[in-house]
């Protein structure tokens, strides 16, 4: 990546030569590349994590975890309303040491996983770091892979059967749309907080869009609104700004608004989702949810 | 070059601007001249440019030709509405312009006249600079560019060739230059101080200020003042040991530094437990402001090191979170004020210091990221008044000279504990404004409240060394930011525009009864600077990390603010 950020520089520098415009730094950035290119691509291609089993790492590695990642992942790394549980040994984005190096490294493009390097959060991390917490994360695995209690079948049954999950919920293309997509939550959640947000959806809303340069993500948010003519709705919140709103309706429509035209605009920070209590899903049935959740999850 | 006042016609300026520009072209200077070469020809580019750059000047609303920027200018920067010569627009830091044209009556018809894009990552801080038609500016990864502040087309660019290990806490970011004579000066995050000349945009002089391998960075537009460019370095993640320095304009050689950390035998050491003064943090990496009638400049520091845990530093931890009164010729320490002592919750005090008189009174007012505003007697230190403008749980009592002091409970501890505000404050670096009209203090406020837990990891040269996590509270939600007006007379708040979320964008006001900010949705608004109400809006397409800035090029206003990767500028139809 350091590589081609100069590239991308010195193919400035050399358009700009073209162009008869002097640029004294093509030269460098070649310079650059010719004298760090190679070693960094040599760090980079390095599969295994120098520091693997070392508890000292390790130890350095949960202080930089707690600095840097702690804010998504919770302190324990056992995730947040923010970030997945990195405490499975099944992790979406790949389990070697290369690829948990590379994502932490240069974040996963189209999740909220961000650069490690650069500034992109925390404080920024060097390679060195980035080994180190990697051996943190290897020290507070799941020993076994996590086997879902349930029965994951019986749990599809319920999400698409009786609990009515599947009309709000998408899981592999089918379902509603008022709810976040479920395919991959099972395998990026703690059990905890999956127990959570069906049994108080509301302690922590989930999170929708997420804009490259905005802080927070929109949530899911419920909203009703007055529109001129009167129609009233109500709904979720897929988006909004100080002086527009895009929200679905109940039926799943789009709509498009200027706040200051609606009669009406009101969110509450409550899930639309019912929470599910004991006497509408046992904990038997809702291990079950899970299991297929994390079944789906691990896919 | 100084004195050079040279009156040409109105159309010449910008022949002048492209005469440069051509002549510069044909210089042979692809890096393969001799060094000596080189220099002889930047001389007669100089030289040439000096007779032409003549004509470039005189435009806004004041039509009076000047060649250079002198200190005398940046004294009067009042005179020159149509310029904004410094960070903040001027000494005092108030970030108010008298240019009126654009006003409440007319806002509502505003439009986009240009934009400019730097086509770089992260987040773009910069507040441009502009001389007689000429915006001066940096983005991000310390790139530095020179456009025709009516067109918003380029007239040279300039790019730090950057080492690959420099240690940005918080984004390759740079908040803008300073301007002298034929220079305009910026710090870099590899810890340089560089003049670029204002012409090509070449490097005049370049020199390191610190190890950046140690965790030194600099972000802030640089200030000047007289014949000096004084900076200050950020880095209070990285143990570093805090200084201001100053240096000579014209060939880049430090006239003094002043270290943020006192050292033994000076005063202040006293405050911090064993060696730990030597990785105290205490960075300044916001720009400071002056007033001349004291010769006195005003800068202010960030959080002690590690910032979350207040363990093994023992003590008030001077000069962290602090105001300090400087001489600009000596460095000398003229007095200070602590805002938060012994400061375990990220509290920089790196807000612009705004100096304000009432009546005969010589205010500093600061709107602190602890969540206080506070007013401050610009002459001796002395603390006016503390006062709440935002949640703040951290503290609960002030000591006898009523100054807010830690709630024991609100250390943070290896689980957590939840803190109002946040790490990130209830504000943060974006600047204030202070309204000559309506004699009202503005800023942005966030209200987000962490859970603040400690990291006890010991210290590494260059590794990161904050002592801590946090993270949102989600017990508090919902977090949200407001933009407040601020009556100093009486510290309360007289009307707030709610942000949907925190907003990282400063404040901007004008004669024409305006607020200009931005929020994290991507809107840029003005708003009536009396009672708050959204006159005008218009969406940038990424959150605002800027303060903005407003200028003028024959008799028309602009205002100028930068998102995502670009700068915009807006103005009348």
């Amino acid at each position: 990546m350091l590589a081609l950020k100069f590239a991308e520089k010195t193919a400035f520098c050399l358009l700009r030569t073209f162009t008869n415009v002097p640029c004294r730094h093509a030269r460098l950035a070649i310079l650059v590349l010719i004298a760090i290119g190679l070693p960094v691509h040599g760090v980079f291609a390095q599969e295994k994590n120098p520091y693997a089993g070392d508890e000292k790492i390790a130890k350095l590695g949960e202080y930089q975890f707690r600095l840097n990642c702690a804010f998504c992942h919770g302190l324990g790394a056992r995730g947040g309303g923010r970030g997945p549980d990195l405490t499975r040994a099944q992790k979406r984005h790949g389990n070697s040491d290369a690829e948990m190096f590379h994502n932490i490294h240069d974040g996963i493009p189209g999740t909220a996983m961000p650069a490690a390097t650069n500034g992109g959060i925390g404080v920024g991390m060097s390679d060195e770091e980035i080994w180190q917490v990697v051996t943190y994360l290897r020290s507070v695995q799941v020993k076994a892979p996590e086997q879902p209690a349930g029965n994951g079948e019986h749990g599809k049954e319920l999400f698409n059967g009786a609990l009515g999950c599947s009309t709000c919920h998408m899981i592999q293309g089918k379902g509603g749309r008022l709810g976040p997509d479920l395919t991959t939550v099972g395998g990026s959640r703690s059990t905890e907080y999956l127990v959570e947000s069906v049994r108080n959806p509301s302690r922590r809303l989930a999170q929708g869009i997420f804009e490259a340069m905005k802080e927070f993500p929109q949530e899911y948010e419920a909203v009703s609104v007055v529109t001129a003519d009167g129609t009233k709705l109500s709904g979720v919140v897929l988006n909004q700004d100080q002086f527009t709103l895009q929200m679905l309706d109940t039926r799943e429509q789009l709509h498009l608004f200027e706040k200051d035209k609606l009669r009406l605009f009101e969110t509450r920070r409550e899930s639309a989702m019912p929470a599910y209590e004991q006497k509408t899903l046992s904990d038997k049935d809702l291990q079950d949810v899970i299991a297929y959740l994390q079944t789906v999850g691990a896919q | 070059m100084k004195g050079e006042r040279a009156v040409f016609q109105e159309k010449s300026r910008l022949l002048a601007a492209l005469g440069v520009t051509m002549f510069v072209k044909t210089i042979p200077k692809s890096g393969f001249l001799a060094r000596k070469e080189r220099g002889l020809g930047m001389t007669i580019a100089g030289g040439v440019a000096t007779v032409l750059l003549g004509g470039m000047v005189g435009s806004g609303l004041v039509p009076v030709a000047r060649a250079q920027v002198t200190a005398q200018r940046l004294l009067d920067s009042a005179k020159e509405p149509q310029n904004w010569l410094m960070y903040s627009g001027d000494y005092a830091g108030r970030r108010y312009s008298t240019l009126d044209q654009i006003r409440t009556s007319n806002v509502s018809s505003l439009v986009p006249k240009w934009a400019y894009q730097t086509m770089a990552g992260g987040k773009f801080e910069a507040t441009p600079l502009v001389v007689d038609g000429v915006l001066y500016a940096t983005g991000a990864d310390d790139r530095a560019f020179a456009l025709d502040a009516r067109s918003g087309r380029p007239i040279w660019q300039y790019q730090r060739a950057l080492p690959p290990d420099i240690r940005p806490c918080c984004g390759r970011v740079n908040r803008g230059t300073a301007i002298l004579g034929d220079k305009v000066f910026l710090g870099t995050l590899d810890a340089h101080v560089i003049a670029l000349d204002t012409r090509t945009g070449n490097v005049v002089w370049d020199v390191g200020t610190s190890d950046y391998n140690k965790g030194y960075s600099i972000t802030l537009a640089p200030l000047v003042i007289k014949n000096l460019v004084l900076i200050g370095v950020s880095g209070g993640e990285y143990g570093i040991r805090g200084f201001i320095d100053a240096y000579d304009a014209a060939t880049g050689a430090r006239k003094w530094r002043f270290y943020t950390v006192p050292g033994p035998g000076e005063p202040g050491h006293e405050t911090w437990e064993g060696d730990s003064w030597k990785i105290g943090g205490a960075p300044a990496w916001i720009t400071g402001t002056y007033d001349a009638a004291t010769n006195t400049t005003f800068w202010t520091t960030g959080n002690p090191s590690p910032s979350n845990r207040g363990e093994g530093r023992g003590g008030d931890n001077l000069y962290s979170n602090s105001l300090l009164a400087l001489d600009p010729d000596t460095g000398k320490l003229k007095w200070h004020f602590q805002f938060t002592k012994h400061d375990e919750h990220d509290y920089d005090a790196t807000q612009v210091p705004v100096l304000v008189d009432e009546g005969d009174r010589r205010l500093i007012l600061q709107a602190n990221r602890n969540g206080f505003f506070y007013v401050i007697d610009r002459a001796s230190g002395k603390l006016v008044s503390a006062t709440p403008y935002g949640r703040v749980t951290w503290s609960n009592a002030k000591d006898a000279s009523g100054v807010p002091i830690e709630r024991k409970e609100a250390s943070p501890t290896l689980t957590g504990v939840p803190v109002c505000p946040g790490a990130l404050g209830a504000t943060n670096w974006f600047s204030p404004t202070y309204d000559l009209q309506t004699k009202l203090f503005y800023i942005t406020a966030r209200e987000q409240c962490d859970i603040f837990s400690t990291a006890p990891q010991p210290y590494d040269p260059g590794h990161a060394f904050y002592g801590s996590a946090y993270f949102p509270n989600d017990d508090s939600q919902p977090f949200w930011g407001a933009v407040r007006a601020i009556d100093p007379a009486t510290s309360q708040i007289k009307w707030e525009l709610k942000h949907l979320s925190p907003s990282w964008s400063g404040v901007l006001s004008t004669a024409g009864g305006l607020i200009f900010t931005g929020d994290a949705e991507g809107n840029f608004m003005a708003l009536d600077a009396g009672r708050g109400k959204i006159l005008w809006h218009f969406q940038c397409g990424a959150s605002v990390y800027a303060s903005p800035m407003t200028y003028a090029i024959d008799g028309k206003q602009y205002v100028a603010i930068a998102a995502g990767a670009t700068l915009f500028a807006f103005g009348l139809p």
